[in-house]
């Protein structure tokens, strides 16, 4: 199903300001908190109306604002599922699976025990949600969401409130249940880690605005510009120059790099994943000398800060652990070295 | 002393509770209504609305009851319309009891559930929405569910402040002994013939009933919230 979003809200001083063009079925938006990410998916449902625009999912007009066509939520047929699952706490486990259930009562009791089964809520139909673990309150509100059968599902942030151990397992989870579901999903997060495993497609988002949108392996590989490299997890992004056609000089770092890839003019700045950075022995090309300025201990990792000459910026240096478990290394190299082909070009 | 009870006239206490809980009824649904609208508006439409609402709380009752007559006497239109056309007569009958407790006590009601609902997580309202449930349906089987709690301690407050309306009252209903004669009004009664004894009988009635009310909500709400913690 193509998804075709253009649409314009004012909230405040906030802006948002949004075009995308799709057929993928797998959707991440990343952005920070306050970017945008959530009205986008709430005009999107129609919970929220923009101001201007158009929003188009296969061939039904969700909204246009110059046609004058504004679908109520209760017509879209897209299921939302809030980032506190918002089940209707005095109703139990089957009465809020079948909320959304209309027809004769066999046919809602066939379907809602069918979702209960499909969904391992089994002997749990009597309970309120207040009684559930946050594992099962998450599938009673995807099997009512099923139940539903829409076109469309939109998760909110669905992980975010979860410590991590519930989180991994529940994402695992929520990827099992929605294997078999062929309408289109459109997840939304802070976490790159949350929208690498799940989506094929990937949406940066950055005060309201698209910064990037593309396929998510492409994206994280080459970020293309500043703010999507950060939301990609890229600790180390410094202003820079072309200084040759295979040469860029990084001002924060004060070094001058040989580059993978032939410079752009467009280049504003350089990235450089953190655990991209090498030790090396001695000096040479796109090295720099190694002062660390801190260490710190992660659980399968060592973050170490690395001061620059003359600079104030530190570069981010992670390494993970070996199996031993051995922290931080025995020695600390001379010299770090930042390999051309790692060396992300970015523009603004 | 047995003898004075059994030749109490005990038509205050039933005229009392039963005006007491048809306001409190009619109340509960008018209240919860107007608070359901409310919460669908905003901005200055909304201030407006609202401080027409809450007036009657904040009105001396005599100005509220003097309205009342303004619009049920029979010599005005819209009180001579109900009488000629329906035979219904609002000014010195237990319907005038019922209206002025309704009117008066109805802002309890609302801002109570007004509150309530404002508690509430409105993506509840939203999920409702997203699942093709109507607005009614949100509305009576999710948002006034949710607010159960908040929207029974308003019912009751309701039912005691209407129970216990004088001043509108008096000047709607009057108090004619057996048919609007409520307590708060025998109170002032007997008291204007200096009879202390039954004033403070039927006060008496009305403090253990007032207290009642307010401690079975209290503990009915302690039973709801026992993570509550004490400051």
């Amino acid at each position: 199903m193509e998804l075709g979003i253009d649409i314009s809200k004012k909230l405040g001083s906030f802006h948002l300001n949004l075009q995308m063009q799709t057929e993928e079925r797998r959707i991440g938006i990343l952005g920070a908190s306050g970017c945008g990410k959530s009205m986008t998916l709430k005009c999107i449902a129609g919970i929220e109306t923009p101001d201007r625009g158009k929003i188009q999912a296969g061939l039904d007009c969700l909204f246009d604002s110059a046609g004058k066509i504004n679908v109520a939520p209760q017509r879209r047929k897209i299921g939302y599922l809030f980032q506190n699952y918002a089940l209707f706490p005095t109703m139990t486990v089957a009465q809020n699976v079948a909320a959304g259930l209309k027809g004769s009562r066999a046919e809602m009791e066939k379907r809602t025990a069918g979702m209960i089964e499909k969904f391992q809520l089994a002997g749990l139909e009597k309970r309120l949600p207040g009684e559930l673990s946050g594992g099962q309150q998450q599938r009673v509100a995807l099997a009512r969401i099923m139940a539903y059968e829409p076109g469309m599902i939109l998760l909110d942030e669905p992980f975010s409130a979860l410590d991590i151990y519930l989180k991994e397992q529940l994402m695992q989870e929520m990827r099992q249940l929605l294997k078999d579901y062929d309408g289109t999903v459109i997840l939304v997060s802070h976490s790159r880690d949350e929208i690498y495993q799940f989506s094929d497609a990937l949406l940066t988002m950055d005060q309201g605005k698209a910064v990037r949108f593309g396929n998510t392996r492409e994206v994280f590989d080459n970020p293309g510009n500043r703010m999507t490299a950060r939301l990609t997890g890229c600790k180390n992004i410094s202003a820079a120059k072309k200084t040759g056609p295979w040469e860029v000089y990084a001002s924060d770092w004060n070094l001058t790099l040989r580059t993978g890839l032939p410079v752009s003019d467009t280049l504003r700045y350089i990235g450089i994943r953190a655990h991209d950075i090498e030790a090396a022995g001695h000096a040479g090309c796109n090295t720099l000398p190694c002062h660390i300025s801190s260490v710190t201990e992660a659980p399968f990792e060592t973050i170490y800060m690395a001061a620059c000459q003359e600079r104030e910026q530190v570069l981010w240096w992670k390494q993970a652990k070996n199996r031993m478990g051995s922290s931080a290394m025995a020695q600390i190299p001379e010299y770090l070295y930042l390999p051309p082909e790692r060396l992300l070009q970015l523009e603004e | 002393m047995m003898e004075w009870l059994q030749n109490l006239d005990w038509s205050p206490l039933w005229i009392s509770v039963k005006t007491g809980l048809a306001a409190a009824v009619i109340c509960f649904f008018l209240g919860i209504y107007a608070a359901g609208k409310m919460m669908r508006l905003h901005g200055k439409t909304k201030a407006v609305l609202d401080g027409i609402l809450t007036l009657p709380m904040v009105l001396p009752p005599t100005v509220a009851g003097f309205f009342l007559l303004l619009l049920f006497s029979k010599r005005r239109p819209f009180g001579a319309f109900l009488y000629s056309t329906f035979d219904i007569k609002v000014v010195q009958s237990w319907m005038g009891c019922v209206i002025a407790a309704v009117v008066i006590a109805f802002p309890l009601m609302y801002r109570n559930a007004r509150a309530a609902f404002e508690q509430i997580d409105v993506n509840l309202i939203y999920a409702g929405r997203t699942l093709g449930m109507s607005e009614t349906k949100i509305f009576w089987k999710v948002a006034v569910p949710a607010a159960g709690p908040g929207i029974a301690s308003g019912t009751v407050l309701t039912f005691a402040r209407a129970m216990g309306e004088y001043g509108a009252t008096s000047m709607l209903a009057g108090n004619i002994s057996g048919k609007t004669g409520t307590i708060s009004q025998k109170i002032a009664m007997v008291i204007q013939d200096g009879d202390y004894g039954t004033a403070g009988f039927w006060v008496v009635i009305v403090l253990i009933a007032a207290l009642g009310i307010v401690v079975m909500m209290n503990l009915f709400a302690a039973k709801k919230m026992k993570q509550l913690k004490k400051w």
